[in-house]
């Protein structure tokens, strides 16, 4: 573990994480979700759990993104709260 | 709805890149057991693999290839496989799923059959997951109609 790698993608994650509950566009929140998800398979891979990193990446960047797009498509783009 | 349009550069680029995308989902649930992946994230990557044909092609196009017929009998094979393997276990007089007992019906050790066992696991829940995430996608995209959707 190298502590300044990890601050590092911390700040990222935390970032994405803010960014993407307080967008109003619904499409751009499914975008920054899935980079939320991969900066998560970095750190993940970077303590040393190459099984739960692998997960992250194929359902979390992959899959679950292309669903929320999916869901965003059927719905409206903008939030109204 | 998105309208429909034919663009030769993603088709043919989805159409080179796919049978590698489907090796590597193939190779991770080979090597689930010895190594980072298994039958869950190698069905997911199989599934993202149609997905990705979904959505460069269209979904009658998809549906030609794969019916939905088709995807639920692989949804209930690779419960089939699982359950099965675990079955033929309680049958040999071990606990379910308990590999080893595997060694009377194949010809290998103990120790070789629970390797075996562990594998035959990991190819039924790969098949599972990927009819499940297709059939999640096309519900999802075409919100149960199964006529258009991302193209």
């Amino acid at each position: 573990m190298i502590w300044q790698l990890d601050l590092i993608l911390l700040v990222f994650v935390i970032v994405c994480a803010v960014a993407s509950i307080t967008v109003k566009d619904l499409l751009s929140s499914a975008i920054i979700f899935g980079a939320y998800s991969f900066f998560m398979c970095l750190l993940w891979a970077e303590m040393g759990s190459v099984d739960v990193a692998f997960t992250e990446a194929s359902v979390g960047a992959g899959i679950s993104t292309v669903f929320f797009i999916a869901a965003v498509f059927q719905t409206t783009r903008r939030t109204k709260d | 709805m998105i309208a429909h349009f034919e663009d030769v550069i993603i088709q043919t680029v989805c159409r080179i890149l796919l049978p590698f995308i489907q090796l590597y989902g193939l190779y991770v649930i080979a090597h689930g057991h010895h190594s980072p992946g298994g039958g869950f994230q190698g069905g997911v990557i199989l599934g993202a693999s149609f997905i990705l044909f979904c959505v460069a092609y269209d979904i009658k196009e998809a549906k030609r290839r794969m019916s939905e017929k088709l995807d639920t009998m692989f949804c209930s094979l690779g419960l089939i496989i699982y359950s099965g393997i675990g079955i033929i276990c309680l049958v040999l007089g071990g606990n379910y799923l308990n590999y080893s007992r595997l060694h009377h019906i194949l010809p290998v050790n103990p120790i070789d059959a629970r390797s075996m066992g562990i594998l035959g696991i990991e190819i039924g829940v790969g098949i599972t997951v990927m009819a499940v995430m297709i059939s999640l996608f096309l519900n999802l995209v075409s919100s149960g109609e199964h006529e258009e959707g991302l193209q």
